[in-house]
């Protein structure tokens, strides 16, 4: 055991090899990585009801 | 909401059931029989003479010069200003037609029966391409091929269906699918195979042999021959699912180059209404977008029963032809729009997608919830008068009238 823990894990493997990203939403984050070179995979989301958070709330209540 | 479930899973239940037998061809009059002198009837949700567009003021217009109503187009179109003429949607009438949708009392109409609910759904015969009506001809070429139509094609497809029994339409759906046909902008196979379903029973019924070719030459002439019938399958489909109380299912979708209007099951006939969009697409020589009149006609239908751009991955040539990328891409539109569906039709499958059925049901909510919004092949008429089809494309429905559609719903069901 030398006393590392697992984020101490996760910390170093981020800061020692090249990030994987997954980005949510704005496509033009993924292409502005992507132009330079970083591994992306874009998901086309958008938050429920286009955001409006009425709308959201009344789906919900239809149990959408 | 156990209710929603419930009466959304009764919707599809019928829409799956449904069993459209083409029957018959016989004159609106007869089929509708409140359609009445002066009525004209047209696609989409409701509007008057000041708010139509081009093309379907040129169609009424050519109509009312076809019914004997008018001498002339300028007498129709004063005659229509001054509220000469009864315009109601098709939809209000059990019936549904392309583009302009315009029917009238003298026009041959064909006959869908769906036999699982006992209810019929009415469409004109498809004119061909060209300079025709539904797309706002109105010179003597066009009216005179509804005349043939009225007088001789008419009445001849109509004793060869009776002679035979009818076309069971649903197994041939089914086959046009593998085909590569989705029932909107690409009907070549569905066609084909309505000829040869209907040809021996024509040869039967037709002692000219002049009058024979002239029928099978229009059938096998024109790819689009096959759209009409399945609109009036769509109508018949979807006319049992209307008014399920807490149903949140589309029972129609329907555009009159004006709004684009949507019925749902659970708020009964109520229209909610938006402006049309322009369609994006591919134009024919000499035309562009600035020729182009916004969207039109009833034939969201095919779409409302889960073909055209639902099925687009069922006809990667459609693609191209209405410039929506690549044939690989096809399969992307179709497994889109099963985000907004509530299931799939194991009837009607496609074999490029590994068999998956046709997405099927439209529930509002999820139209809502995703922000995706059906997508719809469509032709592109010109936006004057009398000149016709320009291009063709694909355009999305509106948001604006699934948010309407939402909120009415949930008012029904005390929710607001």
């Amino acid at each position: 055991m030398d006393g590392s823990t697992m984020s101490d894990d996760i910390g170093k493997t981020l800061l020692n090899t090249p990030p994987k990203v997954v980005n949510l939403g704005l496509e033009s984050f993924a292409l502005e990585l992507s132009q330079q070179g970083v591994a992306v995979v874009h998901v086309d989301w958008t938050p429920p009801a286009g955001g409006d958070p009425a709308l959201a709330d009344l789906l919900s209540k239809l149990g959408a | 909401m156990d209710l929603i479930e419930r009466a959304n899973k009764e919707a599809v239940r019928r829409m799956l059931a449904g069993d459209p037998v083409l029957v018959d061809v016989i004159p609106a009059e007869q089929a509708i029989p409140t359609l009445g002198e002066r009525m004209i009837l047209h696609a989409g949700p409701p509007i008057d003479w000041a708010r139509m567009c081009g093309p379907m003021r040129g169609a009424v217009t050519g109509v009312a010069c076809f019914e004997g109503w008018t001498a002339n187009l300028e007498a129709a179109a004063e005659q229509a200003a001054a509220g000469a003429f009864a315009l109601h949607p098709n939809h209000h009438f059990d019936a549904v037609g392309p583009m302009t949708g315009i029917t009238t009392r003298s026009q041959p109409v064909m006959v869908v029966e769906n036999r699982a609910f006992g209810n019929r759904a009415y469409c004109t015969i498809n004119e061909g391409l060209g300079k025709v009506m539904r797309f706002g001809g109105n010179d003597e070429e066009v009216l005179n091929r509804l005349r043939w139509l009225r007088d001789d094609f008419g009445p001849a497809m109509g004793a060869a269906l009776r002679e035979m029994g009818g076309i069971p339409l649903k197994s041939l759906v089914a086959r046009g699918l593998t085909m590569g046909d989705e029932m909107h902008q690409r009907n070549v196979a569905c066609s084909g195979l309505t000829l040869r379903h209907l040809a021996p029973a024509l040869a039967r019924v037709t002692q000219d042999r002049d009058a024979l070719a002239r029928a099978l030459a229009f059938i096998g002439g024109n790819d689009q021959f096959f759209l009409n019938i399945a609109m009036a399958l769509g109508k018949a489909i979807m006319d049992p699912v209307r008014g399920i109380e807490g149903s949140s299912v589309v029972t129609a979708m329907a555009r009159n180059g004006t709004d684009f209007g949507i019925r749902v099951s659970g708020t009964g006939d109520t229209w909610f209404t938006a402006p049309v969009e322009m369609p994006e697409g591919l134009y024919f020589p000499g035309f562009s977008a600035a020729d182009a009149n916004p969207d039109m006609g009833d034939s969201t239908i095919v779409e409302t029963i889960g073909l055209g751009g639902f099925a687009m991955g069922a006809a990667p040539a459609v693609a191209g032809f209405v410039g929506a990328g690549a044939a690989s891409e096809a399969g992307n539109f179709t497994r889109t729009m099963a985000e907004i569906t509530l299931g799939e039709n194991p009837e009607w499958t496609i074999p490029a997608l590994d068999y998956f059925g046709v997405p099927t049901g439209i529930d509002i909510r999820l139209v809502v919830e995703t922000g995706l919004a059906p997508t719809i092949n469509t032709g592109i008429a010109h936006k004057e008068p009398g000149i016709g089809q320009v291009g063709a494309g694909v355009v999305r429905a509106p948001l604006a009238c699934f948010r309407e559609a939402l909120l009415a719903f949930a008012e029904t069901l005390g929710v607001l």
